[in-house]
Parts: structure tokens; sequence; C-alpha cells
């Protein structure tokens, strides 16, 4: 009630200037027509005053990292490697695809909200490249995503983690995993399109998470599995992905494995970029 | 329902070019603008058969509107009448199923993007971004229009001070009143001054002073040459700011005409009258019946008298006929029609009653 009241106060005192308003209504000019980059980089900074204005919303790629590394490598480790340190070998770079991964969702939720304000119809009637509003808030994704993966590699490195892939290799590896992410993040603005709130989104999202990333070799070596649950986990795509960034990470990766993130990455554009923007373009 | 060839009520269009009537509602002060204001014969938008279906409803059926560029056309009408439907077509964001639309000369079928850099929409609900800042949030629109970061800035400032927002220019517009945000939401569409604004029920839920404001900006945009296309719940927004008026009902135009028109279709108000003595009522009815020449109707409360009057002029005379005769009134009120006059006399149901018998599939 506290803002309200301020607010209250506030328009009391403004009123509107006509003298100005005529001023300000005689400029007709139109600048130039900005250009697709110039569009996508507004956008970008959009998401960026947002992340200022609501810095909590970074708890996801800083505290979650954190917990998760802590949580599973202690939780496990003993169980499943014998020891914490192996066990971190193995473990890092799967629950950091699983980490990014899973905030990957947070995208559609971002574009569900703007479609329930009003704001969504205000970027659709303006002349301007459409995907932008879209492409710039998934630069600011990747930004979120990269400062997950450098928490999580540090505090890795703190607890013993030793990528034999070096430097490039980890660079490398988080670079895939950015590719993968944008990519993915388009089945989320698809369903953020389809589905009518954010609530519904959050359960379809964790409904296909869940499974996805679980049901995959994040955690443990498929050859443990039943075969019928191999099976599964072998085309499982993050387990695609996670293969090729540990791969990357420990200097093993061949190129095939990468290879075919890259193709399942630019299939995944190919599929849910045109859709989500036929669905932008034809919402009602 | 599937489709409906013939249309049942064909819109009372009045195609007569009107005059003078402009020029009283827009300010004199047009010398400096010459140069923008359109040619007065020009049309801002002209379609024809327009029609939208969602699902078994077709929210917009059969509309035809010729909007000649530089007035205020208004669109009234009850929720759900096919308003917002309309001008979302208008403004690009949704897809006729049928029909065709010219807007400022291009193809609303062909051209849309074309349409989409000369014309500006405020939707129902503030388009814009609450977390942000009102200076962020124009300097945001104006970038997307390609301003220079310095140009963009200047221009927020310049539209801030005009508005009256330069104080809140740096607070969060979730902590904006209604009033703010409604002004900010309209800044917004004139980063570049549009040729055609729509402007979605821009008052609805507004304070008195927020809502004279609103009226105060629509009536600037006009002098200044701009086409302006809004929707309203109220005879009185229509009536203070529309050149011309359209009455929209089912998806369909069920009148059309200036102010003065529909007033004449409807009569110019209603007269409430309230008599100190019950006994002496229909000694009133009788008396006012005779000065006003209308059916006086006898409410169900003892003392309370009610007409709907065609001549305004006649009411003073006839109030003071009562009080010549003895009758003490301790109230009476004459008040514009309101919506549900107006639909009640063009369709011969109220808007209400008339919507859910509808529904039925009467």
């Amino acid at each position: 009630m506290n803002t309200s009241s301020t607010s209250s106060h506030t328009n009391q005192a403004s009123s509107i200037d006509s003298v100005k308003l005529k001023q300000a209504l005689l400029t007709r000019s139109r600048p130039k027509k900005a250009n697709w980059f110039s569009n996508t980089m507004t956008f970008s900074w959009r998401a960026l005053l947002k992340l200022k204005y609501i810095p909590e919303q970074l708890l996801d790629v800083t505290v979650f990292p954190i917990m998760f590394l802590l949580m599973f490598t202690y939780l496990f480790g003993g169980a499943i490697a014998g020891s914490t340190g192996d066990y971190l070998q193995f473990l890092l770079p799967g629950i950091l695809v699983m980490t990014v991964i899973t905030i990957t969702m947070y995208t559609g939720m971002e574009l569900n909200n703007d479609i329930s304000k009003g704001i969504f119809d205000r970027f659709r009637s303006l002349p301007i490249w459409r995907p932008s509003v879209l492409v710039g808030a998934l630069f600011v994704d990747a930004v979120r995503y990269s400062i997950a993966s450098l928490i999580m590699i540090g505090l890795g490195l703190i607890l013993g983690f030793r990528p034999d892939g070096g430097t490039i290799g980890v660079i490398s590896a988080v670079g895939l995993l950015l590719l993968f992410s944008f990519s993915l993040s388009w089945i989320w603005t698809t369903l953020g399109l389809v589905l009518r709130s954010e609530k519904s989104l959050m359960g379809v999202s964790m409904m296909v998470l869940f499974p996805l990333t679980f049901i995959s070799n994040v955690f443990v070596d498929p050859s443990t599995l039943p075969s019928w649950l191999q099976a599964f986990v072998d085309i499982n795509p993050v387990s695609l992905l996670v293969t090729a960034v540990r791969g990357l990470m420990h200097g093993v990766a061949t190129t095939e494995q990468i290879g075919v993130v890259i193709i399942a990455s630019l299939l995944l554009i190919l599929v849910f970029a045109p859709l989500t923007m036929f669905l932008y373009k034809n919402k009602n | 329902m599937t489709s409906k060839s013939v249309k049942e009520s064909e819109p009372v269009s009045v195609a007569i070019a009107r005059k003078g009537n402009l020029s009283n509602k827009s300010t004199e002060d047009t010398t400096n603008m010459e140069s923008s204001i359109k040619q007065p014969t020009k049309l801002a938008i002209e379609a024809t058969g327009l029609v939208k279906v969602f699902g078994e409803k077709r929210a917009v059926d059969g509309v035809d509107l010729a909007i000649k560029a530089g007035t205020v056309y208004g669109f009234l009408g009850p929720n759900g009448a096919g308003k917002t439907t309309t001008i979302r077509m208008l403004s690009t964001l949704l897809n006729p199923d049928e029909g065709t639309a010219i807007i400022l000369g291009h193809d609303l079928n062909k051209e849309s993007n074309a349409i989409r850099s000369k014309v500006s929409l405020t939707g129902q609900f503030a388009s814009v971004d609450e977390d942000l800042s009102g200076l962020e949030n124009l300097i945001l629109i104006g970038r997307l229009l390609g301003f220079s970061r310095k140009a963009a800035k200047e221009r927020a400032r310049e539209l801030l001070s005009a508005f009256g927002l330069e104080d809140a220019a740096k607070q969060q517009v979730k902590n904006y009143s209604g009033g703010m945000r409604r002004r900010l939401d309209i800044a917004a569409s004139i980063v570049v001054t549009p040729e055609l604004l729509f402007l979605d029920e821009p008052t609805t839920g507004l304070d008195p002073r927020s809502r004279n404001q609103v009226w105060d900006i629509v009536r600037a945009l006009v002098s200044a040459g701009t086409t302006v296309l809004l929707t309203t719940q109220y005879l009185d927004e229509a009536d203070q700011l529309a050149d011309r008026i359209a009455v929209i009902d089912h998806g369909k135009i069920i009148a059309e005409g200036t102010s003065a028109e529909l007033k004449a279709s409807v009569g110019s108000g209603v007269l409430h009258v309230r008599v100190l003595d019950p006994e002496k009522r229909s000694k009133a009815q009788l008396i006012l019946a005779q000065k006003l020449k209308v059916p006086i109707q006898a409410l169900s409360e003892p003392t309370a008298l009610t007409a709907r009057v065609t001549d305004t002029q006649l009411v003073a005379e006839a109030i003071g006929e009562l009080s010549h005769s003895g009758i003490a009134v301790t109230d009476f009120s004459l008040g514009q029609p309101s919506l549900d006059e107006v639909f009640l006399t063009l369709t011969g149901k109220p808007a209400e009653s008339k919507r859910k018998q509808d529904e039925k599939g009467v």
C-alpha cells in the first residue's frame, strides 16, 4: 500500500504540459529503420535491465549450481564411484549440463509473462525484426548460462576437479553447451506461446526436463542399467550432450560425438524457431 | 451459424461530409502543422466486410469502415462486442478471416509491415514493461524504432515532461498509478508521432482527472494531424472526442454517424424527477407529459417519475410548471442517455439481456 500512496501523490503533482505536448507531437520525423542486429541488442538491453531490477533472477545461475554440485557429489560420490574425488571427475560435466538445461525453461516463462501483460502486443505492432524479441533475450540467457558454468567449474576446481582437456577443452565444452541450450530454448518459446499460463508452462517443462535429465548418463554409467532403459539413455539428446561435454573436458571427445550435438542443435532451431515465429505472428 | 451471407442490419451510414464539427474539437492553432495534416477527403482506414471467427463465435461479423484522415473515430459498444478484435485486425495483430482493408494506402492483407511503420497501438492493458522505469520504457521503444541512443533518450525526456511524468521518470512502472501508466502507455505510442493511433478503451478504470488528461492528449494528437481510432464503453467519451461514432454489437456495426445524429435517434437524455408528496405524483405526471410531449413513466418508487426527452430546452419549463402548480420537487436530474439506453433504442433490447439471449442461441 505504501507504493500506491506515494504514486497517487506524484500523480496529483503532475499534469500534462500542453505546450510541450504540442511541441513533442510536431516532431514527426521517423528515424531510419533499425536493423535486425540493433533490434536484438535493444532487447538484450531490456533483459539486462530486468536483471538490474530483479537480481534474484540470478539465484538460479549462482546458488543452484553450487547447491547441486555439492549435494550430488557428496550424496552419491561414495556410493557410486567409491570416492567423491573420482565421482566429481565424472559428475561435474553432467551436472553442469543438467543445471544449464533446466534453467533454459525460464526463457519460455519470460515470454509467457510478456504475453499475459500487454507489452507483447506493443512489440508485435512495431516495425521491427520480429525474432529480435526472443533472440535478444536468449543472448542475455547465454550470459546467465555462462555465469552458471563459471561458478560451477570454479567450485569444481576447488573441490578437486581436474579436466584433462585443459582450458581449451573446458571452454569448448561450455561453448557446445551454450549452443545446445540456445537451440533448446526455442522449444520453451514455442510452448510459452501455446500454453495459457506460467504455471502450466512450468508443469509441462518439468515433465519434459525431469526424465530427460535424470534418465541419462548425468549421474551413472548407463552400462549398469537394464537394457530397455539403456536404450532410452543412449538416444536421449541430453546423454549425447553430456557425452560430448564430458569428452571435451577430459580431452577424449570424438568428432562424431561433437557433430551429433551440433546437428541436434541445428535441427532444434530449424524446427522450433520457425514454429515459434509462426505462432508469434498468428497469436490471437 | 456457419455462414451468414445476408447482413441483417445494414449500418445506418451517413455519408455526408461533416463540416464545422471538427474545428471546435481540435484546437485552433494548426497553422504550423499544415504540412502534416492530411487532405480532408483522404481516408485513413477503409475496410470492407471484415470478419473474425473464434471457434463458434463470429467476434467480428462483416464490419465496413470509412474513417477520414485527421479525425477521431469512436467505436462504442459493450464488452465482447468486437471492438478490440476489430482494432487488433486493423493494427495487424490479427489476420482477418474475411474482408479487406486499406490502412493509410496500404493493403492490410499484403503490406502489414508498411502499416506497422505508420500506426501505433495502445492496447487495453498497459502495454509497457512494468519492471522498467518510465524513461527506460520510452528509450526501449525509441531504440527499436531506430533512434540513436542519444536521440532516444532526448525524445523520452521530451515526452515524459510533456505528459507530466518527469518526476516519475526513474521509477519502476509497477509503482505508477493507473493514470500515470496510461499516459506512459500513450507516450510509448507516440515516440514517433504516428499517422494513425489505435486506442483501445483508453480511459477504462481511470479516475475522472486522469480521464480528462487522456482526453486532452487525444485532442492534442488530432490537432497535430494524427487520425485516432478509439474504443469506449462510454457514450460520454465518444461524444466528447469522436467526430464520428460507430455503435458495435455482436461484431456488427448497428449504427454509425456523428454524435449528434446518434443522439437524435436515441433522444438527448433521461429526466428523473422526484416529488415530495406521493399523492401528487399523478398530477405531476400529467403536467410533465403535457409540457414535454413524451410519455412519462411512473416508477415503482412512489415519488419518482422518469422520461426520455428529445428536447432538453423544454425540461426547465416543465420543472417550473410543476412548482407553479404547487407540486414540490425534491430532486431532478437530466442525464445523457447511457450506453444501455442507446442499445435499447437501437436494438430494442438492453445490451446485457440481448447478449444473454444470443448466448442461448435465440
